[in-house]
C-alpha cells in the first residue's frame, strides 16, 4: 500500500486528533466538584425563616430573569416595589435586597457564574458592598 | 422541492426522536451514550476517509493559476497565484483557508443582448466567510463549557464578542452572523432556479441542520433558559470520563444535543469533509514547479528501456572494431 505524502497528512491528522480532544487532556486526571454556594452570612443566619423572594428552585432557574424584569420595571417605569407569589412584599434593589442578604457576592454569585462562565453585567453599574475600590 | 422536503424531513424526525427519549425516560441514552458514540464516529470516521485520500496518487502539477508562474527574470511573475516555492504555497493555502481567496474570484455571468458579460460576485465569499468564521468561533466558546477552570482566552473571546452588550444576556455578534450567513446559503438554493436544480438532501439537511443547532443554542440562552450548571456538569463528566445523567436541563436542550450528535456523527460521510478536503486541494496546495523539477507519474507502468550507455556496453567491442565513435573507450 502506497501512500502518497503520508508523513505530511499524518502529522496533519495527528495536530487535529489532539487539537479535537483538547478538552480531554485538560480535564486529564481531574476531579472536578460542582461549585459550592455559601449560605452562611450574618443576615441569613439571623433569619427566622430561610427564604429568598421566590422559592429556591425558581430562584436558581430563573434569577436572571426576574433581576431583568426588576431592572427594567425600576429603571423605566420607576416601579420599586416587587410583591412576591407568596404575598411578601420587597424593595426592588440589587443592592439592597438581594445583596443584602447574599452579602458574599465572591462565595455566592461567583461560584456559579465562574463556573459556567457566565458574566452578567450588574456589576458595571452596581456597587459590590464592602468592596474597596 | 423534494430534497428539501426530505431533508426538513430528516430534522422533524432528529427532533422527534430528541423529545421521545427524553419523555421516555431514555436519557442516558440521549446524554451519554449518544455523545461518546457520535464523537467516536466522528474522530474515526473523519481520520479513515482521510487516510484514504492519503492513498490515491498525488496528479501532476495542475497549473490552474490566476497568475504569471516564475518564467524569464524580466517577466514579472505572482509569487501568491501561482507559487513555486513552499513558502509560496503556504501563502496561497493560509489565503485559501482563512479567507477562502478562491471563492473571492467569484463570478456571474449574464446575457444581456446578446453577448455573455462577466461580473463580480462577491455575495457568497461574505456570507460563506461569515458563516464558517461565526462557526468556528462559536465552537470555541463552547470550551467554557468543557474546561474548569475555563482558559482566560476562552473568556476573552466571549467578552469581545459579546463587545456591544446589546441586551441582556449579552446577545453575541457571532450568533447573529451565523444566522445571517446561514439564512443567505439556504435562500441561495432554495430560490436561485440554477441552484435549486444540482442542490441535493444533503446540501439542505447540511445547512437546515446546522441552522437548527445555532436556533436551539440562541432560544437555550435568549428566551428558555438552559440550567447552565447541569450543563456544565454533563460536559465536565464527558471529558473527564465520569458523566453523570443530568435532571432537567429542558427539552430544548435535549434537541440542541442530538442536533450536534447528529451533526458530528454524519461529518464523515458528507460533504462537510471539506474541512480536512480543503488542506488537500491539488491545484492549491501543489507548488507550479513543472519546469524546475520533474515530475514522474505515480501511477506509470515500470517501463523497460535499454538506455545508450547499456547499448553501448554491449556491443562496444563490436563498435570498436567496426570504427564507430564510442562514449566511453
Amino acid at each position: 500500500m502506497k501512500l502518497y505524502n503520508g508523513g505530511k497528512i499524518i502529522a496533519g491528522m495527528v495536530a487535529f486528533l489532539i487539537a479535537v480532544t483538547f478538552p480531554f487532556w485538560y480535564g486529564r486526571g481531574k476531579t472536578v466538584s460542582p461549585p459550592d454556594l455559601k449560605l452562611d452570612t450574618p443576615t441569613i443566619e439571623q433569619l427566622k425563616e430561610k427564604r429568598c423572594v421566590e422559592p429556591a428552585a425558581y430562584m436558581r432557574a430563573s434569577h436572571m430573569k426576574l433581576l431583568v424584569a426588576w431592572r427594567e420595571g425600576a429603571v423605566r417605569e420607576g416601579i420599586r416595589s416587587y410583591t412576591a407569589t407568596d404575598g411578601r412584599a420587597f424593595q426592588v434593589s440589587l443592592t439592597g435586597t438581594c445583596l443584602g442578604c447574599h452579602s458574599n457576592k465572591d462565595k455566592f454569585c461567583n461560584r456559579c457564574h465562574d463556573y459556567t462562565g457566565s458574566k452578567p453585567a450588574c456589576w458595571s453599574c452596581h456597587i459590590i458592598p464592602e468592596e474597596v475600590r | 422541492m423534494k430534497n428539501l422536503g426530505i431533508s426538513l424531513f430528516a430534522i422533524a424526525v432528529l427532533v422527534t426522536v430528541s423529545v421521545g427519549a427524553t419523555s421516555a425516560g431514555w436519557s442516558g441514552l440521549l446524554t451519554i451514550v449518544i455523545p461518546y458514540a457520535a464523537l467516536a464516529v466522528f474522530l474515526i470516521g473523519f481520520v479513515t476517509r482521510v487516510f484514504r485520500w492519503t492513498k490515491s496518487p498525488v496528479p501532476f502539477r495542475i497549473p490552474a493559476t490566476c497568475g504569471q508562474q516564475a518564467s524569464l527574470p524580466w517577466i514579472r511573475r505572482n509569487p501568491l497565484d501561482c507559487p513555486s516555492s513552499l513558502a509560496g504555497v503556504i501563502g496561497r493555502m493560509f489565503m485559501e483557508v482563512f479567507l477562502f481567496r478562491s471563492l473571492f474570484r467569484n463570478t456571474e455571468m449574464e446575457i444581456a443582448g446578446q453577448r455573455p458579460v462577466y461580473g463580480s460576485a462577491k455575495w457568497l465569499w461574505f456570507f460563506g466567510l461569515l458563516f464558517h468564521w461565526s462557526l468556528l468561533i462559536i465552537v470555541v466558546r463552547h470550551l467554557r463549557f468543557f474546561l474548569e477552570p475555563i482558559a482566560a482566552w476562552v473568556n476573552t473571546l466571549a467578552a469581545i464578542d459579546g463587545f456591544f452588550e446589546i441586551g441582556s444576556p449579552t446577545l453575541y455578534l457571532t450568533d447573529a452572523a451565523l444566522l445571517a450567513g446561514l439564512t443567505f446559503l439556504f435562500f441561495r438554493r432554495a430560490v436561485a432556479p440554477r441552484l435549486r436544480y444540482i442542490s441535493l438532501v444533503t446540501d439542505y439537511f447540511a445547512l437546515l441542520l446546522i441552522m437548527g443547532v445555532a436556533t436551539t443554542g440562541l432560544l437555550m440562552r435568549h428566551f428558555f433558559p438552559a440550567d447552565l450548571l447541569a450543563v456544565k456538569n454533563l460536559a465536565l463528566g464527558w471529558v473527564t470520563f465520569a458523566p453523570t445523567i443530568p435532571k432537567g436541563v429542558g427539552p430544548v436542550f435535549s434537541i440542541h444535543l442530538l442536533f450536534v450528535c447528529a451533526l458530528l456523527a454524519w461529518f464523515p460521510f458528507s460533504k462537510l469533509m471539506h474541512m480536512g478536503g480543503v488542506f488537500l486541494s491539488p491545484t492549491r496546495n501543489l507548488a507550479n514547479d513543472n519546469r524546475m523539477n520533474r515530475h514522474v507519474n505515480p501511477w506509470n507502468a515500470p517501463v523497460k528501456v535499454h538506455t545508450y550507455e547499456e547499448y553501448e556496453d554491449e556491443f562496444r567491442d563490436k563498435m570498436k572494431l567496426a570504427g564507430l565513435p564510442l562514449e566511453k573507450e
